[in-house]
């Protein structure tokens, strides 16, 4: 980052109205996709269709916000027309930002929109001074989302030796998996993050009860159990409970969100450009929220306050379950 | 017709050097596949214990006539990871890519791209040849149809369809087996190496669901992606990749390779995978474009 530059917050926009929110609220940056398979959040009710990206693009610039448009899943073979659609279409409605996995994705936009800045999704798990080195080289890609494998300290390490810009995550849903090479979904339910932008498809979700509780399933596998009182969770893959070497429990991830908000100042303090907030699935609400509250913690962080105050602001802010920093610190792993 | 070759795939799990040399000696030996890949793609942490004994490993197949492709690690972090896919990236032999962080080591020599790396469509694949890619193994959520169109549109490239083995489904930054054992990566003591399969992972209702292997996620089961000669030819397949396990190996190749010279039907070589001591029932879903755990029912 290049110092005396404030950090970016960059929030989700699921719908028209979530952008406006998150506009609202603060928001330097919103994410968003169009309602079809070349986003990684295809879900129902969700997304934008090319004439709603153009309003919430115009939105945002008279507020002086930008939009990032993901096109973020991988191209289907022998049908990549959708995909280079996509793309001209956020070009053409005045995107800041392309966000793609994809070297199909990457190699359309650099050849036909040099001019439309590129952003390298979480989903092309780029973790090296190589690997990012590749992709700026190649395609001109400006900025980087980071994989969420690295501790703070990796992530400082790595922007001494990248010339482009980085963006992390800060709060939301958390994948345990390195994104975009995980095909779990896919596995038990037939569906999966880079070929459909969907994990764990809630149409193959069950919940049934028996004598014991419910169990929720994904295409029959049994991802949780819950007693008769207990409140029953969606059957996300690796945030279930299994059974491995005579335990049974959460293997591979407990049943928490993201929240490196107490990091802020040393996402800063690593050179990171762009803090981001998961949660294209929320609503207007949770956006307005959660948006206000990072924003007023950004900026006691670029007022020098310390973590204890940040601390503070955020203090009122959950999902309502337990959080975690996640791999900023190593001892996640 | 086009002969459709044999490779045996990188091993995934950690074997001591011993098991890893008398493994290797009798694929050498016995086994009747063209293609050997040597090396370590899951975890960085293992190779100060089977760097020592590939050289030899690699001598011994090439006397055997197979040729030996090196393999490289499929999500290198540290310094160290980084230095070795370095390395192996300026070897005469053929490598194979399972990062992008090898690439730019590599580019304009030959290589071959291994699962990990995300090839879902023909521009990818084209523009991967560009930068020296003789040979593809796709994701192996890919359906044979789906391999058929890429190879269709890039007769440059050899494909090769993952077809026997456990599905390697996931990476992460945590490993599983440290997190089990109720320790953290950094100080792992290797608790890996007792499950040279992987180690199974059961649903609450005792479902046969999934293996943990250190930061990688696999299938419990075992897919065997088992097609007559001429389809894999009519899809552009000129290689099937066998992914080493805990098993007879050399009956395995050899199960798949009369299969490919018309000796046995699919079906047949079918019921005799399933009567070695494999860690798994045989699905085949993702062949067949349907969700990865369906039961093998190609014929």
């Amino acid at each position: 980052m290049t110092p005396g530059r404030r950090m970016e917050l960059v929030c989700p926009a699921g719908t028209p109205s979530a952008l406006r929110a998150a506009v609202q609220a603060g928001a330097d940056a919103v994410y968003c996709g169009f309602r079809d398979e070349t986003n990684a959040r295809n879900f129902p009710g969700l997304n934008f269709s090319p004439q709603e990206l153009a309003e919430g693009v115009r939105f945002a610039h008279a507020h002086g916000s930008k939009v990032l448009v993901a096109i973020n899943t991988f191209a289907r073979a022998g049908d990549t027309d959708p995909w280079r659609r996509a793309a001209d279409t956020a070009a053409a409605c005045g995107a800041d930002a392309v966000i793609a996995a994809d070297i199909a994705v990457l190699d359309h936009m650099a050849t036909q929109h040099p001019d439309t800045r590129l952003h390298l999704s979480v989903q092309a798990a780029a973790a090296t001074p190589e690997s990012i080195g590749f992709y700026a080289d190649a395609f001109n890609v400006r900025r980087v989302v980071l994989p969420r494998v690295l501790s703070v300290q990796e992530i400082a390490t790595l922007n001494r030796a990248i010339a482009v810009e980085t963006e992390a995550f800060v709060f939301g849903g958390l994948c345990v998996m390195i994104e975009g090479r995980c095909y779990l979904s896919s596995y038990a339910a037939g569906r999966s993050p880079n070929l459909n932008g969907v994990c764990s498809p809630p149409e193959m979700v069950s919940y049934d009860e028996d004598g014991e509780g419910t169990a929720a399933r994904l295409a029959g596998f049994t991802i949780d159990r819950y007693a008769p009182d207990e409140p029953a969770g969606y059957p996300t893959l690796c945030k279930g409970r299994f059974k491995a070497g005579g335990k049974a429990g959460y293997l591979f991830e407990d049943p928490v969100s993201l929240n490196a908000g107490s990091m802020i100042v040393a996402f800063r303090a690593a050179g990171v450009t762009a803090l981001k907030i998961e949660g294209r699935q929320r609503g207007k609400g949770y956006v307005t929220e959660v948006v206000r509250a990072f924003r007023k913690a950004v900026d006691a962080a670029e007022l020098g306050q310390d973590a204890t105050e940040i601390d503070n602001i955020l203090a009122g802010l959950s999902e309502g379950g337990r959080q975690t920093t996640g791999a900023y610190r190593k001892t996640w792993r | 017709m086009e002969r459709v070759a044999l490779t045996l795939g990188p091993l995934f799990f950690h074997w001591p050097a011993e098991k890893l040399r008398n493994f290797y000696f009798r694929i050498a030996d016995e086994a009747p596949v063209e293609r050997v890949h040597v090396g370590e793609v899951v975890c960085g942490k293992r190779m100060p214990f089977s760097d020592p004994v590939w050289p030899e490993i690699i001598e011994r197949l090439e006397r055997g006539g197979k040729e030996t492709v090196l393999s490289t690690l499929a999500a290198p972090a540290t310094a160290r990871e980084r230095k070795a896919i370095a390395e192996l990236c300026t070897d005469e032999r053929l490598v194979e890519i399972n990062d992008i962080t090898a690439l730019p080591a590599r580019s304009g020599k030959p290589f071959v791209t291994g699962p990990f790396l995300n090839v879902y469509n023909e521009t990818t694949a084209r523009f991967l040849a560009r930068h020296g890619a003789t040979d593809i193994c796709p994701p192996v959520e890919l359906s044979l149809e789906t391999v058929g169109t890429i190879a269709s549109a890039c007769p440059q490239i050899e494909f090769e369809l993952f077809a026997f083995g456990r599905l390697p489904l996931a990476l992460s930054g945590r490993c599983y087996h440290a997190r089990l054992h109720g320790l953290h990566k950094d100080s792992c003591q290797f608790t890996c190496e007792r499950d040279p399969d992987g180690l199974a992972v059961d649903t609450l209702d005792d479902q046969s669901f999934l293996a943990i292997n250190g930061v990688q996620t696999l299938s419990a089961e075992v897919h065997a992606a088992l097609f007559e000669p001429a389809t894999l030819v009519r899809h552009g397949i000129r290689r099937l990749r066998l992914s080493p396990h805990d098993c007879d190996m050399v009956e395995v190749a050899r199960t798949y390779r009369s299969v490919l010279d018309g000796t046995q039907d699919p079906r047949t070589a079918r019921f005799v995978l399933s009567c070695l001591e494999l860690p798994g029932r045989l699905v085949d879903g993702y062949a067949r474009g349907e969700a990865g755990s369906r039961p093998a029912v190609t014929a």
